[in-house]
């Protein structure tokens, strides 16, 4: 599989803007692995983490071009800079009652919770690093997983906050950021 | 429709006159000062003039009409119905190019929108600032396949700098005033505003804001650091064998007088891209010509040789580069570009200098000095001498028509001076080679998409921008055929441009691209066309009809001289092809040449290429 790079992206939280971001990947040609948008504490500021197949040049246009789209606020490859990346997936596993307990190690294993019990069913909810959530769905696939949903990547950067919203616009240019 | 009460001719400048005592209107701007109520229409109209437009282009229907109703208030803003909103997309670009303003097309709702969107591709590929304004069915229908309903926002989407769909009267005046400054600024291109018929048959308050328009991820200028520019200056001083790019980006930024300057100080010669031809003239001593697809051959073999490349305001199209693999291999690239998303787009560049051509010129000039280049330039004279499309301004005429002819000859009678429109073809290449463009901006001509049918309503267009300019239409006789419905547009308008159909009874690059590549099989382009003459006439048009060399500068001169719009259709060789050529893909030095062998008469043809006719 191809190297993968994850951007952050702030955008403007109004209607058809989704959408004018997931056109450009579409028209040209990027390959979403994986994009999660949330609103953030700023009404009105929705933050996306979009994982793209690609090198640094890749990531570098898909930048530049993300910058192109009016609504969108800032852009940052942080797929070089320290970050918690974090992933979050519900699973549900058809487990009789008599294996319920070693299921239940399991979950505890990988720090994961059970957050719902049936008579034959549990669901895991698991967060963590996607490397992690594979391992876990590995190991609960011999019970038979009947359902699962993962939420996408999300990321953040460590330490001194304005790392991932500082505009860096790519490549060897200054922003001219008219005053307010 | 209701006709307006108050026709246009009894209403002076106070624009709208809502229970207000009149306000005092000044010269330069319309009337509206004080909060008032107005309806969506007369807002959008409002806006538009407080904008600075005076001729929009456009075509009504059901979604639009209340917009239309309201025009009658409104004589500052002259409304030309086109024949066909492709018509109104492509003179409101015509419009553009020729006067460096925004042009503006207004179309109904569905078909009339989608209608305009081959004119909106074209600006958006050719970065042609226009603003589109498209009525819409009212807001609680959308979403419900109403009658005439597309989703035009999302149909542009990917053609569109950006677009609006606005639902409520009080939101008009912010959507098109921020269209026309995303449509003006940075690296121009189309906005659409798509509004509905409720939002502008509803009522709002109207007070003009003309605080610049601040949008919060918007960031259209940007400039080179410091350290880069001083990286050119040591790379353009060390290079043996510079050229430079001139793209439309110098146009648009208004950097041709820098680029002689930069020329001047430097001697660096110039290759032009298609858009990028008048950037610099071609008269000049260090003006190589048009390079890429059908670039003279040396101007080609010079960049394959070069050992450094300072591009000014072009994107390296495929029909520039040819083979990227094999492109420009030993040249050193200085990018200057004002789009981010172009650097290192297709080729790999060592230097990227992002900002305004302009601007950047203006910081490197000081810094360049001039380096003793004669080795180079006597080189690229001695590719010159072998392999010159000869200049055929002393030919013979031998009886035959060729384009060459037509074209050369149009350039000497109109002294390069004339605005030439060109459509998408053969000619249009022609034409490149043998108008020699010495002013800047006198070329408007479809580059990135090739939009058979630009010609005419472009030309149109360009009329309204210069009321006084000599223009010229170059087009093939498959591509007037598209448009030539806006020939009634003109008459209507009393507006006068010429034409020269450049009649091959081919659509020729078409056919061209068969003989070379698809074993001379000529399938579905021999075209025949109307009698252009009695096309004219029916039009209460003058037509003309040239079939030798010998009557070329007569008909040139008749058209004019003569007050109304002339077609002239010149019944040119059929089978001629544009050469050089680049086979698309192609290394950029591996050209298709002229066949010397050809001339099936004994006497030489005169432009042909060879050798011997330096
Ligand atoms: C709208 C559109 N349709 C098709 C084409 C493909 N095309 C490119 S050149 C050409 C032939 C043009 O013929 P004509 O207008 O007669 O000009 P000529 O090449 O003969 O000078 C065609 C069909 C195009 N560029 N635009
Ligand atoms: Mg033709």
């Amino acid at each position: 599989m191809a190297a993968l790079r994850t951007l952050v992206a702030y955008v403007e939280d109004k209607p058809g803007v989704l959408n004018r971001v997931a056109s450009l990947f579409r028209r040209r040609g990027y390959n979403i692995a994986s994009l999660n948008v949330g609103r953030t504490h700023d009404s009105g500021v929705s933050r996306m983490t979009i994982v793209v197949e690609g090198d640094a040049g890749v990531a570098q246009l898909m930048e530049a071009n993300l910058y192109k789209l009016v609504n969108v606020l800032s852009v940052q490859d942080i797929t070089d800079c320290p970050a918690v990346v974090r992933d979050m997936a519900l699973i549900k596993i058809e487990v009789p009652a008599e294996r319920r307990a070693e299921a239940l190690q399991l979950v505890e294993v990988f720090h994961a919770r059970v957050v719902d019990i049936s008579p034959g069913t549990l669901i895991a909810e698991i967060t963590g690093s996607p490397d992690k959530i594979e391992a876990f769905v590995e190991v609960l696939k011999p019970y038979g997983i009947s359902e699962m949903v993962q939420t996408g990547r999300i990321a953040m950067t460590r330490g001194v906050e304005g790392e991932a919203s500082r505009i860096s616009h790519g490549q060897n240019s200054e922003t001219v950021v008219t005053a307010a | 429709m209701t006709a307006s009460p108050i026709s246009s001719k009894q209403i002076a400048a106070p624009a709208i006159v809502v229970n207000q005592p009149s306000a005092s209107a000044t010269a330069d701007s319309s009337a509206v000062e004080l909060t008032q109520v107005c309806t969506g229409s007369e807002i959008l109209w409002e806006t538009l003039i407080r904008e600075g437009v005076s001729v929009m282009f456009g075509y009504p229907g059901g979604a639009i009409m209340p917009a239309y109703d309201a025009l009658p208030k409104f004589p500052q803003l002259h409304h030309v119905l086109v024949r066909h909103e492709q018509g109104a997309a492509h003179a409101a670009e015509g419009y553009s190019r020729a006067s460096g303003k925004v042009g503006v097309a207004v179309a109904t709702s569905g078909p009339g929108a989608t209608n305009l969107t081959t004119g909106i591709a074209n600006a958006m590929l050719d970065s042609i600032p226009i603003v589109c304004i498209t009525g819409q069915v009212a807001s609680p229908l959308l979403g419900s396949d109403a009658f005439q309903e597309v989703d035009i926002t999302g149909v542009t989407l990917p053609i569109t700098k950006h677009n609006f769909l606005v639902t409520r009267p009080e939101d008009i005046m912010q959507a098109v005033r921020e269209a026309f400054y995303i449509a003006m600024s940075g690296r121009p291109g189309p906005v659409v505003v798509d509004i509905t018929k409720d939002a502008l048959q509803k009522s709002a308050n109207f007070k003009w804001d003309d605080t610049p328009v601040r949008l919060p991820g918007y960031r259209p200028e940007h400039k080179p650091l410091p350290t880069d520019l001083q990286r050119a200056v040591e790379m353009i001083h060390s290079a043996k064998k510079p050229i430079i790019f001139a793209g439309h980006g110098v146009l648009r930024a208004g950097a041709t007088g820098l680029l002689l300057e930069l020329v001047r100080k430097t001697d660096i010669p110039v290759a032009a891209t298609l858009l990028g031809l008048t950037g610099f003239p071609a008269s000049n001593p260090r003006a190589l010509g048009m390079m890429g697809m059908h670039g003279e051959a040396w101007v080609n073999k010079a960049i394959q040789e070069s050992d450094l490349i300072v591009a000014l305001g072009m994107r390296f199209d495929d029909r520039v580069t040819g083979n990227l693999k094999t492109y420009a291999q030993k040249a050193k690239k200085i990018h200057v570009e004002l789009d981010p998303a172009e650097v290192n787009k297709l080729v790999h560049v060592d230097l990227p200098l992002i900002g305004d051509v302009r601007e950047i010129l203006q910081m490197l000039l000081p810094f360049v000095e001039y380096r003793d280049r004669t080795d180079w330039l006597t080189h690229i004279d001695t590719l010159r001498g072998k392999s010159a499309v000869i200049d055929i301004k002393h030919m013979p005429d031998n009886g035959k028509l060729f384009a060459a002819h037509v074209i050369h000859d149009l350039w000497r009678l109109t002294e390069g001076k004339a605005i030439v429109v060109t459509d998408v073809g053969q000619h249009q290449m022609w034409e490149a080679q043998y108008y020699r463009h010495d002013f800047p901006n006198k070329l408007i001509t479809s580059g990135g998409l090739g939009t058979m049918g630009f010609a005419l309503p472009a030309a149109m267009g360009a009329r309204f921008a210069c009321p006084d300019e000599e223009i010229w239409v170059i087009a093939g006789d498959g591509g007037f055929q598209m448009t030539q419905a806006e020939l009634q547009t003109l008459v209507q308008e009393g507006k006068k441009v010429n034409i020269a159909i450049i009649n091959n009874g081919y659509l020729g690059m078409v056919r061209q691209w068969q003989q070379f590549f698809y074993g001379g099989r000529y399938v579905a382009t021999p075209m025949s066309s109307p009698d252009y003459v009695k096309l004219a006439d029916a039009h209460g048009l003058v037509g003309l009809r040239v079939t030798k060399r010998s009557e070329v500068a007569d008909a040139v001169r008749r058209a004019r001289e003569l007050p109304g719009t002339v077609i002239i259709d010149f019944r040119v060789e059929q089978l001629d092809s544009v050469y050089p050529m680049v086979p698309a893909g192609a290394d950029l030095d591996a050209m298709i040449r002229r066949p010397e062998a050809v001339v099936e008469e004994a006497e030489h043809n005169p432009i042909y290429e060879t050798g011997k006719d330096d």
